[in-house]
């Protein structure tokens, strides 16, 4: 069925080890396909289906990237709320983590201190956080620290569950070895059970990184106050019919989402890639 | 009579395990051990054989009698070689050193002979992911070694591993009992295993488990390894098999 039984040998070898540029374009061609078929689509609405007094509505690629990447004055703007943004989004999830981390240690220490807080937990999940962001404003001003709160919140739960999740799932085998050689809770805590609990603290992490993002950028709806994130601005964008500079925002938003989501990955396969995964042992 | 034995490094008085749940795992256990000696445990699956190590090893306390070993130094071998897949072989191998908290060159002298011992001295530095089954359990009584244990027991050590690597482990497993002088418990559902590399098999019978009858075995160490081809090596074996049929389950 495939192209090595079907052509032999040297068809395989020449599959498994194909040049430089032949590699590069079997990874890259499809995803870039379908960017080409997905601008295609794009103009195509922009020119066929929409009246030029109604294009302003989806306005067409090349217009996106000329008023809102190429006019220095739009970028600056669009560069400096995406920077506010970004920042508000790696403090709370700075925050987050270690937040995080050290209620699911606290969790892991004792039956009674699980079963205290992790409803609470499970509430930040609950509670309509975004619907809060009048109170905190209320509560705690407009600046960085309510919108650091809000990621805090929007982002805390996964971090707590995966971190807990790991810490407890340690084989009963490891903790009889460590039982055996008299191991104290904390070397137990911090040789055993923070190792093994590593690849799902990092899962918590990508989720919570996301996470992150999405509470910076639609938190700033809701502030619409103080300096503009970038959500405020596709806010203001969108009600001056400025669609252009809509449409650069929303790019520049996803662009940074795919940037975190790029760097948690990398960061996972840094520290726990050596040891953790299912790449099959070599024979003997 | 007592006074004739030899005192024993492990004895079970009477014990008897019953789990939170009503399971009674053991009862009325009575086995002696003596410094030295080579002792299989065979019995059908669940009879406790595994309670059985975890009560000598403390891991576990009995319901009732008691076990009593005589020696601080004791190695655990599990069937699962259990090691850390973040660590390396060598720092898996310094693991106990380190628990005990033994000095740093201390532990990497013992840990670089141990490894040596079991013959993969030259895998010190890849990960537990890269090794084949036999070679993790070789890392995993390397580990063990370090502490240069006088009690070790075995919990079906090499149970998930395939006949030829079995055996072959079997081999390399009596070379480090005559070359160390170690005592051994060792749990396993395999008769020739047992007979193999036995001083006396012990039988158990089925849930709840007691001793059933006990065989010595006769032939010298060291043991080569077409014993397992010899006829009277059969002709034990296949009363040890007898015994453990009669016994129930299987």
């Amino acid at each position: 069925m495939s192209a090595e039984e079907t052509a032999g040998p040297l068809a395989a070898a020449d599959r498994l080890a194909p040049s430089g540029r032949g590699r590069w374009l079997r990874f890259w061609g499809p995803p870039l396909a379908v960017l080409v078929a997905m601008l295609g689509v794009w103009y195509g609405v922009s020119y066929l289906l929409l009246d030029p007094e109604r294009r302003f509505l989806v306005p067409p690629p090349h217009e996106v990237v000329r008023v809102g990447f190429l006019d220095p004055y739009n970028l600056e703007e669009l560069l400096d709320a995406l920077w506010l943004s970004t920042r508000v989004a790696f403090v709370g999830l700075a925050v987050a983590v270690a937040l995080g981390i050290a209620l699911a240690v606290a969790m892991s220490q004792a039956r009674w201190v699980e079963r205290s807080l992790y409803p609470y937990a499970v509430l930040t999940q609950t509670i309509p956080i975004l619907a809060m962001v009048p109170v905190f404003g209320f509560w705690f001003g407009f600046g960085s620290f309510s919108r650091v709160l809000v990621v805090v919140l929007f982002c805390i739960f996964p971090v707590v569950a995966n971190t807990l999740f790991g810490l407890q799932s340690v084989q009963r085998e490891h903790h009889d070895l460590f039982t055996l050689h008299g191991a104290a809770r904390p070397t137990r805590l911090w040789k055993l059970q923070f190792p093994a609990a590593l690849p799902s603290i990092f899962t918590g992490l990508r989720i919570a990184a996301g996470l992150a993002v999405i509470g910076a950028i639609v938190g700033d709806f809701f502030f619409k106050q103080g300096d503009p994130g970038i959500g405020i601005l596709i806010d203001r964008y969108q009600s001056r019919l400025q669609s252009e500079q809509m449409v650069a925002a929303i790019i520049l938003s996803s662009l940074l989402g795919i940037v975190v989501f790029w760097l948690f990955g990398f960061l996972a396969r840094r520290v726990v890639g050596s040891w953790h995964g299912s790449a099959g042992p070599p024979g003997t | 009579m007592d006074v004739l034995l030899p005192p024993s490094l492990l004895a079970f008085s009477g014990v008897g395990k019953r789990f939170p749940d009503g399971t009674v795992a053991l009862s009325g256990v009575d086995l002696s051990v003596a410094p030295g000696e080579f002792v299989s445990i065979l019995g059908p699956s669940g009879c406790g054989k595994s309670t059985l190590l975890r009560v000598a090893a403390g891991l576990t306390a009995a319901s009732d009698g008691t076990a009593r070993v005589a020696t601080d130094k004791v190695g655990y071998v599990f069937q699962d070689p259990t090691l850390l897949p973040w660590r390396t072989v060598q720092a898996n191998v310094e693991l106990f050193a380190e628990l005990r908290r033994l000095p740093r060159d201390e532990r990497r002298r013992r840990a670089r002979d141990a490894l040596a011992l079991v013959g993969l001295d030259d895998f010190a530095g890849h990960h537990p992911r890269a090794l084949s089954g036999g070679m993790r359990m070789r890392v995993s009584l390397a580990r063990s070694l370090t502490l240069e244990p006088e009690l070790f027991l075995f919990d079906e050590p090499f149970g998930a591993l395939d006949e030829i690597t079995r055996e072959r482990l079997n081999d390399e497993l009596l070379g480090l009992y005559l070359a160390k002088g170690f005592t051994a418990l060792f749990v396993t559902h395999s008769v020739p295993e047992a007979v193999f590399l036995s001083s006396r098999v012990v039988v158990m019978s089925a849930r709840p488990g007691r001793v059933l009858d006990s065989f010595p075995v006769p032939f010298a160490y060291p043991r080569p390894a077409g014993l397992r081809f010899a006829e009277p090596f059969a002709h034990l074996a296949g009363q040890v098999s007898a015994c453990l049929r009669q016994g129930g389950g299987g």
